[in-house]
């Protein structure tokens, strides 16, 4: 077993961490390991929303922009973490954050189901489908399928795989071809890729059949969507699964693979926004909430906003699109003894030296 | 105009009170039952999901290789997800160990120890339905250790219960509302239906002509008859006593007018024989007082006659204008007397239903009355016309008219008109003639001409 992307990650973070460390050591935030921070809004603003977030501040950049067009007097402190320290920093420091956004939809459920998310309901609330926000605490702005990003080299005179029985098959014809070439998440370390895999087990049997396969042609771990779609797009990989759509979207060399929503399912996961129960400021909260939600269901127009739209059909708009359900289930693979177990299955299934 | 006695309340009114009190009890006691019970309901349904989930909880521990092995059942919270999205906290202890979860949300104590134990508390600010449920599981360890005693508790909160709640809570206050509503409309209803046969008797009763003392034979429900039979037997006492001085003036009129027609006899003799002025003028006097004592007891026999036939009129098919002409041959002797001409003009047949005898009393008395008030050697004209549904006899004379103010009073007994000073009357006159126009529906108009002065007497007769 090699994890080469995760020491590389790990670096990064350490010295981003590093740099980091030395601006705001004075603020309260110093417990949290933040991945990047930045200002935005004049230095004279009368307010700071402080927004703790997993999403990349360059996606994210164009909606506070807009924000802070409409609210010249708001400055926006904009905090990037990974949802594992966005979840620690919150149940630790609520006060310390107005706005919480993150991939890790299980995290942020148990926030809002521990009291750490203030109820808001708004016109804007009202419109939001009942399966896209739960208890008026969390609320989904963007959805995000999980892929099969296959390289196209490595799929030469193959049929591409539409579905994990496909996969199934073709990785049991050509073991020789797809040897050390297989990605997926290291669950143990990527929070995204454990709700990916406890939800598509809860699916169907075939997750269980696929990573046995996968374990058997010596699969390659790794800590995130990207390092994968790295690793395939080098050519290291010939098949990363589970992986963000659009981010391999987005990418130049994105001619190099193919991007393919299982047929049998894909699991799409909802990036949600909280308010902090901290907040000091719950009106500003509220309007940022709203307004990032009006960009994102009501289709107001913002320059460079590059997540996906939602619409109100939402589940309905695709028969093999398993929308994961915001509520207490998401708090059951939480269970320090559920995970352990799942976990202790995952690995037997994965690691078999 | 007699008063009734102080009113003590509606019937009406406390009907009203009774019913719609009543259903407003109904209506809330409706109210807090349904929500009473919908509330039971909520509660043991939400218990139930809590039970049910607690027991998969439960029944998915079991030992492996000697070791606790908790798998949570995907289904054990999904299975909570209602409407409103509760929140859901659990804490599992093994032998009161706490083992995962939440830590400060404590146990129920169970009831029994098969049996789950509920309560309601307040968990990190919020109202919450917990539920414990204990298991034995074991042994754990080696052979010899005892069964480990798994306990799981869970709690829900119960906002979607409460909105469910709210919900039965304005259905319930709706379904009390539109009782009440519906109670009132009949109470309403039932009240009216109860006073009716009231308000009947009363609108017969007041409907009645002054001299109308027939019994009351309307139907009556069986509750007023006893009230009814005593009216009439008052009604029939009151007849008995008004009949009984009618006799007794009539009597004593009679009794008085036939001595009197002697002694007026007497006195014109006693006239012829006195040869002194001054006597000459006291007999005429005298004959003057007699004059005036025999028509006063003349008209008193009538109006004794007129109120004993108005009750039970013989009615026949009369010619208005016939009538009117034979009374006026026969008054004419009288009315040459004081030089007076009575011009009387009929229009062709004018026929009514009547009875004969009292329409020439009434015709008669408003006759003498014309010739007595009417200057000497005047005329006195009287009409006999239709108009419209009416027959109407009209007598205009000269003389001073009525008083402007007395047109009502001169029509009651002993009345008379402030301006008749001098000439001989008893006051019964009007009064009879007005009595025969009631009997007959018809009515006496007493008005002064409008050109120039003397009264303006119509009988209205209805036509037959």
């Amino acid at each position: 077993m090699r994890i080469p992307a995760l020491s590389d990650g790990l670096i990064r973070a350490l010295t981003l961490a590093l740099t980091l460390a030395c601006i705001i050591a004075a603020h309260p935030v110093q417990a949290l390991d933040v991945e990047d921070r930045r200002r935005f809004g004049p230095d004279s603003a009368a307010q700071v929303l402080r927004i703790l977030s997993t999403a990349d501040t360059d996606v994210f950049a164009p909606v506070i922009r807009a924000f802070l067009i409409q609210e010249p007097d708001i400055a926006v402190d904009y905090i990037v973490a990974s949802s594992g320290a966005v979840m620690a920093a919150m149940t630790k420091r609520p006060q310390d954050f107005d706005v919480v956004i993150s991939s890790a939809m299980d995290l942020q459920t148990k926030l809002a189901n521990d009291g750490f998310a203030l109820s808001h309901r708004s016109a804007t609330t009202e419109t939001i489908p009942d399966w896209a926000r739960w208890r008026d605490h969390l609320f989904a702005f963007t959805r995000e399928p999980a892929t099969l990003v296959l390289s196209r080299d490595a799929f030469r005179g193959l049929p591409l795989p539409r579905s994990r029985q496909d996969l199934i098959a073709l990785l049991r014809q050509h073991p020789d071809r797809f040897h050390g070439r297989v990605g997926t998440y290291d669950l143990r370390a990527s929070g995204l890729g454990y709700l990916f895999a406890t939800q598509d087990a809860r699916m169907s049997e075939s997750y269980w059949r696929l990573t046995e396969i996968m374990g058997s042609l010596d699969a390659q771990l790794y800590c995130c969507s990207s390092a994968m779609i790295d690793a395939v797009a080098r050519g290291d990989l010939a098949v990363a699964y589970n992986v963000l759509g659009s981010y391999a979207r987005a990418r130049p060399d994105a001619d190099r693979y193919e991007i393919i929503q299982p047929q049998d399912f894909t699991t799409v996961m909802l990036r949600t926004a909280l308010i902090s129960r901290g907040t000091q400021a719950p009106q500003a909260a509220g309007r940022f909430l709203d307004h990032m939600l009006d960009i994102a269901w009501l289709g107001k127009t913002t320059e460079g906003y590059e997540f996906d739209r939602l619409s109100q059909t939402g589940p309905a708009s695709g028969a093999h699109l398993r929308y994961i359900r915001l509520g207490p289930g998401l708090l059951v693979h939480l269970d320090r003894f559920k995970k352990d177990s799942f976990l202790r299955a995952w690995e037997s299934a994965i690691l078999q030296d | 105009m007699t008063r009734a006695g102080p009113g003590t309340g509606s019937i009406r009114g406390r009907l009203m009170v009774l019913l719609l009190g009543g259903s407003a009890i109904l209506a809330l006691a409706l109210f807090w039952v349904v929500q009473g019970f919908a509330r039971q309901l909520a509660e043991e349904s939400q218990d139930n999901i809590l039970s049910a989930s607690v027991t998969s909880i439960l029944d998915a521990a079991r030992i492996e290789n000697g070791a606790l092995v908790l798998d949570l059942p995907y289904s054990a919270f999904s299975m909570l997800a209602n409407l409103h999205d509760d929140a859901v906290y659990y804490a599992i202890r093994a032998d009161d160990t706490f083992l995962t979860g939440y830590d400060d949300l404590a146990a129920v104590p169970l009831p029994r120890a098969d049996m789950p134990g509920f309560a309601t508390r307040s968990f990190l600010d919020q109202d919450v339905r917990v539920v414990t449920a204990e298991r034995a599981l074991g042994p754990g360890g080696g052979q010899d250790s005892a069964p480990i005693r798994l306990s799981a508790t869970l709690a829900q909160t119960r906002s979607g219960q409460e909105i469910t709640l709210t919900r039965i809570s304005r259905a319930a206050a709706a379904v009390g509302l539109g009782v009440f509503a519906g109670a009132a409309v009949l109470a309403l209803a039932a009240s009216r239906s109860a006073i009716a046969p009231l308000e009947r008797l009363t609108l017969s009763v007041t409907r009645r002509g002054p001299q109308d003392l027939r019994p009351v034979t309307a139907p009556v429900p069986l509750e007023m008859v006893p009230l009814v039979a005593a009216l009439n037997r008052f009604i029939g006492r009151l007849r008995g006593s008004l009949a009984r001085s009618e006799d007794f003036i009539a009597e004593a009129a009679h009794r008085v007018r036939t001595p009197l027609a002697t002694v007026r006899m007497q006195a014109e003799v006693t006239l012829q024989r006195v040869e002194r002025e001054e006597n000459r003028k006291s007999v005429r006097e005298m004959i003057r007082a007699i004059d005036e004592s025999s028509r006063a007891a003349g008209q008193l026999l009538d109006h004794a006659m007129v109120t004993f036939r108005a009750d039970q009129l013989e009615e026949t098919d009369l010619d208005l204008g016939a009538v009117t002409r034979d009374l006026t041959d026969r008054l004419r002797p009288t009315a040459d007397l004081r030089d007076i001409a009575l011009q009387a003009r009929a229009d062709d047949p004018v026929p009514i239903r009547g009875d004969a005898i009292l329409v020439q009393n009434a015709l008669r008395n408003v006759l003498d009355n014309a010739i007595k008030y009417a200057p000497e050697g005047s005329a006195v004209r009287i009409t006999v016309t239709r108009q419209g549904e009416e027959g109407v006899v009209m007598l205009r004379d000269t003389g001073p008219g009525f008083p402007p103010d007395g047109m009502t009073r001169l029509r009651r007994r002993f009345q008379r008109g402030a301006n008749v000073d001098g000439i001989v009357g008893s006051g019964l006159g009007l009064t009879i003639a007005d009595e025969v126009m009631r009997a007959h529906g018809g009515t006496l108009d007493l008005r002064n001409n409008p050109d120039g002065g003397g009264a303006c007497v119509s009988l209205r007769f209805p036509m037959a």
